[in-house]
């Protein structure tokens, strides 16, 4: 069935409101919509590493998750429902679980839970091929002990630990890109996508993950309102820049096949995507202009790597 | 009929893992536990047990998956020693307070550094405050035992709480000595099904574990750890006496060694103990009034009963295979005095750290410590409380 907003939207929520994420936050609408995604007979276990989204969706005595939900600690998230999962299996191989319906097991991670304390035990559960997906909301740096830098904050962003000084400018290395190397993993599916428009491509390459057998990883692009100081409202604009830039590409891996998913007819400059975001605005004082030539060089490069991956060059 | 065999230490836990057939069991190798997930393996590969093997990455991701794994409604095991058990420090006490009974073998292993692979007690000693119950264990029988009742012990509904069954590493481990093992359908019906009442698994009543849980009621949630850890002394003397009537071996909170009418004591824990009951022998056939204490259950710390066991001695040696660096005394050192405090007086009690990395004790060193345990009961006088044994100065 071809995907439909609406019809998708009359789920009932698996996430729920009352939760204390900012607003202009992009992770609760990641959350949402790849819940959305599992067919409503499904059970799900979910487990989040700390993090904003953790620390803001179950504060005892409640919880804003209506499926089961786990979390332990911070750089263990995939490793934590790698045991879940592999209790699952092992409970129904014994009988110990109703034969019908199906559990889906999925983490949550931010950037830093992610791409820096948690690669060790995310790459360990892919490679053991659980059957579950692990989706990085990547807001691109430690945002819930105060906007820390990590390694996938872009470079010159003005973080509390990168900060923009008078001799040096913000972060000084480039982003790791940790899409790429889960689909070195040989996974069967890894996908990179962002919640934009009407969250279609999250939506399928959510369904896609959770319906396909084996470790699948999402990294999802999750705009930050406090960290990366827009306005609250301009969310779904932010994201949209990042892709209509290059500088976050809509694309899946398929058993080591790339699918670019989104070509700009008009690939827009950088500077649309840097303006409206305070974490760059020293990019934009007199003098400086080199530093945004030097981002537009780094990601038409890593854009003509990706399509030449994708065998489109 | 109990079954006799030869087997090492770590064979024999491995053995009781494969009667106890858990759901699932996530290890990582290090010497000198690396036998268990070894010989587990292969009775997975070999379908003698229908676990879910997850061969992880690190211990912290193996506590990890445990957690998830016992959360989710599995009977989870796992064994480790040393920096592998360092590694799980953060998640050990994750574990506890999600009052998890996960299973843990500690094949204990002088903790780094300087890197040294043989036996002390500087990593379950690192772990004693962690929330979880630790049993210790002098021979390759009561490895293979405690294991069987720390399943047992750890989901009785009054306690919920990890247990861990440590024993000396390559002295335990790897010596192969007589053992009794316990028919398969015995240890089967001994800890039953793993039937928890809450759990992640269960799609009808889904749960939330591990919440941020902050100045309103995280207090409330460590009294109620607290307070499983007081009621599982009760719950261990239960599942001991069960288990004496199903093998015949008798198991308490400490075992007790010519102590009726002692007047010096040592207070020791796991293999040192085989030794140490050599010299109290002896030291018996020369007419002094030696006994010692082994300690088997160290969290929960039975104090009173030390106390009342204790309490007729002139003098005690406690004997540490850990420092704790406090310049003052080994940790059993300060739980033993402690407990003691306000409740007798006037016996003497010193310190002997001993054994770290390996060093072998002999039974000349343990009757040294007797000896000077006779001094001070003869000149009422204590050179030194804190003091190391066997170490060139
Ligand atoms: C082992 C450990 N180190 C540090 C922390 C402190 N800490 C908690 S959340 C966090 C940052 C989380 O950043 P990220 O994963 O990007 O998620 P976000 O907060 O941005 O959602 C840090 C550093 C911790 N909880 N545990």
């Amino acid at each position: 069935m071809a995907y439909n907003l609406k019809q998708e939207a009359k789920k009932p929520e698996r996430f729920t409101g009352g939760h204390r994420m900012c607003a202009g936050c992009g992770a609760p609408v990641v959350s949402r919509t790849v819940l959305r995604a599992l067919k409503p007979e499904d059970h799900a276990v979910v487990g989040a590493a700390t993090g904003c989204m953790e620390v803001s969706t179950f504060l005892y005595p409640y919880t804003a998750w209506k499926d089961s939900f786990i979390h332990s600690a911070f750089e263990n998230v995939a490793a934590t429902i790698s045991g879940a999962e592999a209790a699952y299996v092992a409970m129904k191989r014994k009988g110990k679980l109703p034969a019908d319906g199906e559990t889906k097991f999925i983490a949550f991670g931010g950037d830093g839970g992610t791409y820096d304390i948690g690669l060790q035990s995310l790459s360990g559960a892919m490679e053991r091929g659980h059957d579950m997906v692990y989706v990085c909301y990547d807001n691109g740096a430690y945002m819930n002990t105060g906007i820390q830098r990590s390694s996938a904050t872009p470079k010159y962003a003005d973080t509390t630990t990168s900060p923009a000084g008078s001799v040096i400018p913000g972060k000084s290395q480039y982003r790791k890109d940790l899409t790429l190397i889960m689909a070195n993993h040989r996974l069967p599916y890894v996908a990179q996508t962002a919640p934009i428009g009407n969250f279609r491509d999250l939506h399928q390459k959510a369904e896609k993950a959770l319906y396909t057998k084996g470790a699948c990883f999402l990294n999802v692009l999750a705009p930050c309102p406090r960290g990366w100081r827009y306005d609250t409202p301009k969310l779904m604009d932010i994201s949209k820049l990042a892709v209509e830039t290059c500088i976050w590409p809509l694309y899946e891996v398929e058993n080591g096949k790339v699918t670019v998913n989104y070509k700009p007819k008009n690939k827009l400059p950088v500077e649309e995507y840097l303006k409206p975001q305070g974490r760059f605005r020293h990019l934009f004082k007199k003098g400086n202009e080199h530093m945004i030539a030097e981002i537009q060089a780094e990601i038409d490069s890593r854009w003509e790597e990706l399509l030449m991956l994708a065998g489109e060059k | 009929m109990a079954i006799r065999d030869r087997l090492s230490g770590n064979e024999a836990v491995a053995v009781a893992m494969k009667q106890v057939n858990p759901d699932v069991v996530a290890a990582f190798p290090i010497t000198p536990s690396t036998e268990i997930p070894q010989y587990f393996s292969s009775f997975v590969a070999d379908g003698k047990v229908d676990t879910e093997f997850v061969p992880v990455e690190s211990e912290h991701s193996a506590m990890s998956a445990c957690i998830g794994a016992q959360a989710a409604g599995a009977r989870t095991m796992t064994a480790t020693s040393a920096n592998g058990l360092a590694l799980m420090w953060e998640m050990l006490y994750i574990a506890a307070s999600c009052k998890l009974p996960i299973a843990l073998s500690v094949v204990n292993r002088a903790l780094s550094g300087p890197i040294n692979i043989h036996n002390d007690h500087s990593d379950s000693m690192g772990a004693r405050d962690s929330g979880w119950v630790q049993l210790y264990g002098e021979t390759n029988q009561e490895a293979y035992d405690n294991l069987i009742q720390a399943v047992k012990i750890g989901e009785h509904p009054d306690v919920l709480l990890p247990v861990m069954n440590c024993y000396d590493g390559f002295i335990t481990s790897h010596a192969v000595e007589n053992i009794e093992l316990i028919e398969d359908e015995k240890v089967k019906a001994f800890v039953g099904d793993y039937k928890p009442e809450h759990y992640l698994n269960d799609k009808e009543n889904p749960i939330a574990v591990g919440p941020l849980d902050l100045q309103n009621h995280y207090f409330e949630h460590k009294r109620q750890q607290a307070e499983s850890m007081m009621k599982a002394k009760k719950v261990i003397l239960e599942v001991a006496e069960e288990f004496e009537k199903l093998t015949g071996r008798k198991y308490g909170l400490f075992e007790e060694y010519k102590m009726e009418d002692a007047e010096v004591a040592i207070v020791v824990i796991n293999s040192t103990a085989g030794t140490a009951k050599y010299v109290v022998d002896q030291l018996r056939e020369k007419g002094v009034k030696a006994g010692l204490i082994k300690i088997r259950v160290y969290r929960p710390f039975p104090v009173d009963e030390i106390t009342a066991a204790l309490s007729k001695c002139k003098a005690i040696a406690v004997m540490d295979k850990a420092d704790s660096f406090n310049a003052a005394g080994g940790p059993l050192f300060t739980d033993i005095t402690s407990a003691l405090y306000g409740r007798v007086d006037g016996i003497k009690v010193i310190n002997y750290i001993y054994g770290l990395g390996g060093r072998d004790v002999r039974t000349d060193d343990i009757a040294f410590v007797y000896d000077a345990l006779l001094e001070i009961v003869k000149t009422g006088e204590i050179k030194s409380v804190y003091n190391y044994l066997g170490v060139r100065e």
